[in-house]
């Protein structure tokens, strides 16, 4: 296998993984469904595709059959599928909210210090940190919102 | 060099499963775990695809289409069962 592709390979593997990382990253600490949603579907599915890219370009140089085209079957069926599961899975967050009339939290300017998911390590050396001074809501979508009201 | 971004790559994923994990396991609501969910076998994908390059081998293409199929059918059906409460009218 030929140096250059090879380096090409390496950093597109490198790339990829940090991407599907920022969208876990992106999963596990962001405040809100809706938001957390935005992470994994769009990150993640960049992170896989250049890493399916990286694979493509590797079979093509190292397999003897040629041009390899194996992993674009994959790609373009998770390009096609992400959008449509992130859709529903709007669809079904936005069908358990809250009814209307009663306050979002995400609605008003409280969204910054209101934060229903405050993990434990936050909540641990919550000491003088700004953003997580608002108690955690956990009974937003079960008609719990009157902390707020 | 290839040996060590497979290394430095199986590392990240490793890391984005457990963040994943981490929200399955604490979601607060329901589509926050079907989301866990779809983001952990999107996981997968990326981890077979890259142990197929470390095997220098093509037999982990199929492995991978089918776990893309399956994660997309089984967060679709979830997300019909939130919506509706039911999967199969």
């Amino acid at each position: 296998m030929n140096p250059v592709s090879e380096a090409l390979v390496a950093v597109l593997i490198v790339v990829g993984a940090l991407f599907v990382l920022l969208g876990a990253i992106g999963l596990a600490r962001l405040p809100d469904f809706l938001t957390r949603l935005h992470g994994p579907t769009k990150a993640t599915t960049l992170g896989v595709g250049t890493i399916l890219l990286a694979s493509a370009i590797f079979f093509s140089q190292t397999a003897e059959t040629g041009l390899s085209l194996h992993e674009l079957a994959i790609l373009f069926f998770l390009f096609i599928t992400a959008p449509i599961s992130a859709h529903l899975l709007a669809k079904a967050a936005l069908h358990r909210r809250p009814p209307a009339g009663e306050i979002h939290p995400a609605a008003g300017p409280e969204l910054a210090p209101e934060s229903s998911t405050q993990d434990a390590k936050t909540r641990g050396k919550d000491t003088g940190g700004a953003d997580t001074v608002g108690p955690p809501a956990p009974g937003r979508c079960s008609g719990g919102a009157g902390a707020e009201l | 060099m290839l040996k060590a971004a497979l290394e430095i790559a199986f590392l990240l994923i490793g890391a984005s499963l457990i963040l994943a994990l981490y929200r399955l396991v604490r979601g607060p609501e329901a589509s926050d775990r079907v989301l866990a969910l779809d983001t952990l076998g999107i996981n997968a994908i990326a981890l077979l695809v890259l142990y197929g390059i470390e095997a220098a081998s093509t037999a982990y293409f199929e492995t991978a289409l089918l776990l893309s199929l399956l994660g997309f059918v089984g967060a679709t059906a979830l997300c019909r069962f939130l919506l509706r409460g039911d999967i199969i009218e």
